[in-house]
């Protein structure tokens, strides 16, 4: 499941099981769901039954016996080659749920009764709301909730992730799903889901494609498919009686050509394909999609909001510099904080001392007979005392005035412009005292992620408003909107302002998709069209998004999104490309059709093609073959770039619309060239 | 080729005006003859019980539609049955027969206005008056009528509210089809039209021989048989008559006529539904222009005028080109293809004739369509094919949305959104609709004509041999399913066979196409305005433009190459071959 399975698309084995599932999907009644491929299908029986007795429908011309031989195997690899498309993309979704289920042998359970009991239980016999310990080096039976212990957990099968992570009762990191493994220490678990019906089992029913559904779009465009087999068979049957008077008797396997030529067998063949493989590309950016419908939309979406930390920005506050107030000199400053965070293991606090060694200050060396403050959400400081009774603390710039004014001291006039400065610049203001003297600040700085101001310009062009959302207040926000370039920010934002945002866009007609990992996240998470849960997140957030992503990175909301739109530009370039070809087509088989009666209409043949039969059987074999061709293209997707609507859309007009009229011109040619000798030798 | 650019140059100053007009009254605002005309609607309205605050939702408005038609035909259907009563009868005109009449019926109601009849030997001029020219103006009104609560449903400016179908009927009627009928009426009359309630006078000709001269109301029913885009004439010969159509000026008068309204409703159009909301640093001069046409309208509206100019093209150099089997008999073919046409017309006002009338379904003719050469003839079969070149009154509006949504729901995929027109989104089930409404028309060219082709009383009216004869029967059949009514003549057709299958193809091609027109834009009409952004699509653009015609002429166009290539392209292959 890692990124790195990208490149090839078809491996040996999928190869083998495609050209299985080819055959298998030859099944009219699994057919029939494609209404384009089976009318291909019935235009094969059709065929073979004239390859048997050529004469059952009154044709008796010459030597049709061969001719409709050879158009009945080409149509049969129409079919074939049509399946193995679909088959190929679901080979791809099957080789991954290979490796998911091989996670999820069954394993042995510790089930805790009420008594504190262990009984040891097969896992697939866990109910939901069963409490089960789990100890280090064995498998987490099923998904669940920690509700006691703290430990860290191989994700690996799950996010393809190695380094382990902390999973704890309370708060965001409880959540712990089935199948992976517990290396330190110990878990109680309550199980949040039944047998079966596991995120993992989930997981494995998407990406093998069991539970995928027909998005809207994909139904939407099914039916002008229909629709146009149905105008394009109207053409074809009342040709016959047409022709009748015209003088020219049609041979049926003829009419069934120009029938299967016409229908959009191109598209209609590859259709389920590229949503398959849609669906698989977001996988295989360790993304779950929970249906193809939230891929689809996607493409749509025209808000995005992103929390500030961990998305736009690292989240970790470095050091940048040290800000002393009046009367201080910087020295001092720089030693009281370094003192200060030399036991202190937060980023914040390594950066600090990092950042007083760079100024030259000689670090301390640790030493046993200090007493170490620890930062809590009460206090919102940390510290050290000294042994000489020094106390020095670091926080809040409220916390630590608060705490100096209790200590007798007094508060310097130029500490709230120092404070104010470093929020104005974005940073964080951390202020330093010794005992009942302020110091000055830290200042702390959030390091906007390389690289996502180019993120968000790309997005803007493509019409998506990003708004970021932040704890900070309105000038720190505003700083680092700024220079992340984000069009719009929220300062100050509750979790409660997350779904009023949401809900004040979608009530602009805008589609909206945002990332979000806690418990709070989940009703914004469920209001918004796509809502990406992290898999670190809470249980109630993933239950709550339409995707979950595996390596909980909240950055790829913007490869799904241009993933969603691939996908959707992919369906519509095949769908021109497709009908883009039949003008090809006519011009080969119309005056193939009727040259035999009709001499004058050879003026039509402009492709100069050799015979009747050869050209007929040139532009069928051309429509066949068209669509393995296709394949890497429905698989991979049409090639995407960031770009305003009308030129992309000349873009693709130009490459798959004017490629498409042209391409088949070439392509029968060719074909015709290989085949009519060959034809002569069989006598057509 | 001058007089030709003069007329269109015409048509595109007059059309703004007229169609600002139309916006006007199909938005309920202020216009200059408010004063006497919303006394004269108001009387009408409580004559006939209507509240014309009373909205419709799609369903009832369709419904009152095909209603008040229905009432119509029934009624039509006796007086053409009872004609031969000494009511304004003074030539002594018989009731009519069966098939006919119901076919006529249908023809007139659909505003198809196919004739299977001489009208100088076939009407009284009670039928003449109360039938013809009544059903001219209420099918006119009728097909205006859905053209608005369709844009209405497309504008969703109201979530349930499609207009009242009354209202608009009578509104249409007094403020846009009566004004503009008198003043073309008094227009030809001034051109020598005649137009009165007289006997048929019996001259002596110079040859000496006697001759019938027709009378009778003719210059009233000529007006609007352009107007309202009927084109059934009060003469069998219709407007290539000098009765009917006596000179160039009165041959120009007919085409503006007929074009004007047409053009409007897309002008209408454009200024009713949402435009895109420009943003505001767009030059002063772009949104003067702007305020003329309307984006969204523009792009119909250029996409239909390039289909025009290109079906024009071909027609004139095809008729220009001549006729070779008759240079090889000796005849000069200097001034084009002149067999069939008038002489005070020439070819070039008679290739747009024919081009206009087809495109815009009138179905008038000034010249006879079967002796046009076999290319120049593909042309208006081709037009009425496609049936939305600007098309009849209303209704080619409609169906070029059909194919606008077609392209929407292309590009749109093409460009990674799903789709969404005028703000709304195109779903499964608008497209379910769409493409029902798209099937239709070749299910009913087609079908028709293969089972006209493949009977003995089918093949019975066929008086041409071969690809000649095909063509024939395309062109009655799209020509009936298309609303048009022109006829390409020479085809036998005032038999059962043909009065019942060219009735059920107008009653179809008319009503079907109506029912689900409405059904998309009240379905369109509920739906949530979406947001625009730098990722929409974009309908207003050239590319948009282009890829409509290519959309229209591959899909539309396509579905008839092989009968086409049966047909006139056959024809011509073996005339030039």
């Amino acid at each position: 499941m890692s990124k790195s399975k990208k490149g090839n698309f078809i491996t040996g084995k999928i190869l083998t099981s495609a050209i299985k599932g080819a055959f298998v999907k030859l099944n009219p009644l699994y057919m029939i769901k494609n209404p384009v491929m089976f009318v291909v299908e019935l235009g094969f029986f059709i065929t073979l039954l004239l390859s048997i007795f050529p004469s059952i429908f009154g044709d008796n011309s010459g030597n049709l016996g061969a001719y409709n031989i050879i158009v009945c195997v080409v149509l049969f690899i129409t079919v074939l080659f049509a399946n193995f498309a679909e088959s190929v993309a679901e080979g791809r979704g099957k080789a991954q749920a290979e490796s998911l289920k091989k996670t999820q042998k069954d394993t042995k359970a510790r089930l805790l009764s009420e008594d504190g009991s262990e009984t040891i239980i097969s896992s697939s016999e866990l109910k939901k709301g069963d409490i089960v310990m789990v100890y280090a080096g064995e498998l987490i039976p099923n998904d669940g909730e920690v509700i006691e212990g703290i430990a860290s957990v191989d994700e690996s099968a799950i996010t393809g992730e190695s380094a382990p992570v902390v999973r704890e009762s309370g708060g965001d990191f409880c959540s712990v799903t089935g199948g992976t493994t517990v290396v330190s220490d110990w878990l109680k678990i309550r199980i949040t889901s039944n047998p079966g019906d596991s995120f993992l089992d989930h997981m494995i029913a998407l990406v093998e494609g069991a539970s995928r559904k027909k998005t809207p779009n994909e139904i939407a465009l099914n039916t002008l498919l229909v629709s146009l087999t149905i105008i394009f068979m109207i053409v074809i049957v009342t040709l016959y009686p047409i022709g009748v008077y015209s003088g020219v008797q049609l041979p049926i396997s003829t009419l069934i050509a120009l029938a299967v030529c016409l229908i959009p067998t191109t598209i209609g063949g590859l259709l389920s394909a590229i949503g398959i493989a849609g669906m698989d590309r977001v996988t295989r950016f360790n993304v779950i999609a929970m249906s193809g419908k939230a891929v689809e939309a996607c493409g749509d979406v025209d808000t995005m909001i992103l929390d500030k930390t961990g998305t736009i920005t690292f989240g970790n506050r470095l050091a940048a510099d040290f800000l002393p107030v009046k009367g201080i000199d910087k020295q001092s400053l720089i030693e009281a904080a370094v003192m200060a965070s030399v036991y202190d293991e937060t980023p914040e606090g390594k950066s600090t001392v990092e950042l007083g060694r760079k100024l030259g200050i000689k670090i301390p060396e640790l030493r046993k007979d200090v007493v170490i403050i620890e930062f809590t959400a009460q206090t919102r400081m940390s510290g050290i005392n000294l042994p000489n009774g020094t106390k020095i603390r670091k926080g809040a710039s409220e916390a630590i005035a608060e705490y100096v004014k209790q200590q007798g001291g007094i508060i310097p006039d130029d500490l709230k412009k120092q404070v104010d400065e470093v929020s104005t610049l974005g940073g964080t203001p951390l202020t330093v005292c010794s005992d009942n003297r302020i110091l000055g600040v830290i200042y702390l700085k959030d390091t906007v992620k390389p690289g996502m101001r180019e993120r968000f310009d790309r997005l803007r062009a493509i019409g998506i408003k990003t708004i970021m959302c932040t704890g900070d207040n309105p000038l720190t926000a505003a700083t680092i909107a700024s220079e992340a370039g984000v069009d719009d920010f929220i300062a100050e934002c509750k979790p409660e302002d997350k779904i009023d945002v949401i809900k004040r866009e979608q009530g602009k007609g805008k589609i909206v998709a945002m990332t979000g990992d806690g418990t709070n996240d989940a009703p914004a998470l469920a209001q918004a069209n796509v809502g990406i849960a992290m898999n670190s997140g809470t249980t109630a957030a993933k239950e709550a998004a339409n995707m979950v992503d595996l390596d909980s990175d909240p950055t790829k909301i913007l490869e799904v999104v241009e993933i969603g739109k691939q996908m959707l530009i992919t369906r519509g370039s095949l769908t021109t490309f497709s009908i883009a070809n039949d003008i090809a087509k006519y011009f080969a088989i119309i005056p193939a059709m009727f040259m035999l009666g009709i001499p004058q209409l050879k003026v039509l043949n402009i492709m100069n093609l050799s015979t009747q039969y050869s050209a007929i059987l040139s532009a069928l074999i051309f429509n066949a073959i068209i669509i393995p061709c296709l394949i890497p293209l429905a698989m991979k997707g049409v090639k995407y770039r960031p770009m305003s609507s009308s030129k992309m859309l000349i873009r693709n007009l130009l490459i798959y619309g004017l490629g498409g009229i042209i391409t088949p011109f070439v392509g029968i040619k060719i074909i015709d060239l290989i085949i009519a000798p060959l034809l002569s030798l069989i006598g057509l | 080729m001058f007089q030709i650019l003069m007329t269109l140059l015409i048509f595109i100053i007059i059309v703004i005006p007229i169609g600002m007009y139309m916006y006007r009254i199909a938005t309920y605002q202020k216009t200059f003859a408010d004063p006497v005309l919303n006394r004269l609607d108001n009387g009408i309205f409580k004559v006939c019980g209507i509240d014309p605050q009373n909205g419709m939702g799609w369903k009832k408005y369709v419904l009152s539609l095909v209603l008040t038609n229905a009432f119509m035909v029934f009624v039509g259907y006796i007086i053409l049955r009872i004609q031969f009563l000494p009511i304004f009868n003074p030539n002594g005109i018989s009731g009519m027969e069966e098939s006919l009449s119901f076919n006529t019926i249908i023809s007139f109601m659909t505003n198809t206005n196919l004739q299977h009849y001489a009208g100088e030997s076939g009407l009284s001029y009670l039928s003449q008056m109360s039938v013809i020219t009544f059903m001219m103006f209420t099918s006119a009104a009728s097909g205006y009528a859905a053209c608005v609560a369709f844009v209405r449903g497309l504008a969703g400016k109201d979530k349930k509210n499609m207009g009242n179908f009354y209202v608009d009927l009578v509104r249409v009627t007094t403020r846009i089809l009566l004004p503009l009928s008198i003043i073309v009426t008094l227009l030809l009359v001034w051109q020598g039209v005649p137009q009165n309630l007289s006997q048929n006078v019996t001259v002596k000709t110079l040859e000496g021989t006697m001759q019938d001269i027709a009378m009778g109301p003719i210059a009233a029913l000529e007006s609007i048989k352009h107007i309202g885009t009927n084109g059934g004439g009060f003469l069998g010969a219709n407007s290539s008559t000098p009765l009917e159509n006596p000179t160039i000026i009165s041959n120009i008068i007919e085409l503006l006529s007929m074009m004007i309204l047409p053009g409007a409703c897309v002008i209408m159009f454009g200024k009713m539904v949402r435009d895109r909301k420009s943003s505001n640093n767009v030059p002063n001069a772009i949104k003067a222009r702007k305020s003329l046409f309307g984006r969204e309208g523009r792009t119909v509206f250029v996409a239909m005028s390039i289909i025009f100019l290109i079906g024009l093209f071909v027609c004139y150099y095809a008729e220009m080109a001549g006729n070779p089997a008759l240079v090889n008999a000796g005849l000069s073919q200097s001034m084009g293809n002149m067999e069939g046409k008038e002489v005070r017309f020439g070819v070039s006002q008679s290739a747009l004739f024919t081009t206009v009338t087809t495109s815009f379904t009138t179905g008038t003719v000034n010249n006879m369509h079967d002796t046009l050469t076999p290319l120049g003839g593909m042309i208006p079969l081709l037009h009425m094919m496609l049936n939305l070149v600007f098309g009849g009154k209303g209704v080619g509006l409609m169906n070029m949305i059909m194919y606008v949504i077609l392209t929407v729901f292309i590009c749109g995929l093409m460009i990674g959104r799903t789709p969404e027109y005028l703000g709304k989104k195109i779903e499964g089930k608008e497209m379910k609709l769409t493409a029902l409404c798209i099937i239709i028309h070749p299910l009913l060219i087609l079908a028709f004509s293969a089972i006209a082709v493949a009977t003995k009383s089918g093949l019975a009216g066929i008086t041409n041999e071969g690809f000649h004869g095909l063509s024939q029967v395309l062109y009655e059949y799209s020509s009936s399913a298309a609303n048009n009514g022109s006829g390409f003549e020479g085809l036998a057709d005032n038999t059962l066979f043909w009065n019942i299958t060219t009735g059920l193809a107008m009653f179809f091609g008319r009503y079907l196409s109506i029912v689900i027109q409405l059904a998309i834009a009240g379905s369109i009409m509920r739906k949530q305005f979406v947001n625009e952004s730098a990722g929409t699509l974009r309908t207003d653009t050239t590319t948009f433009t282009i890829a409509l015609v290519l959309i229209v002429y591959i899909f539309a166009g396509l579905t008839f190459f092989p009968v086409l290539s049966l047909g006139p392209v056959a024809e011509h292959l073996t005339l030039w071959g």
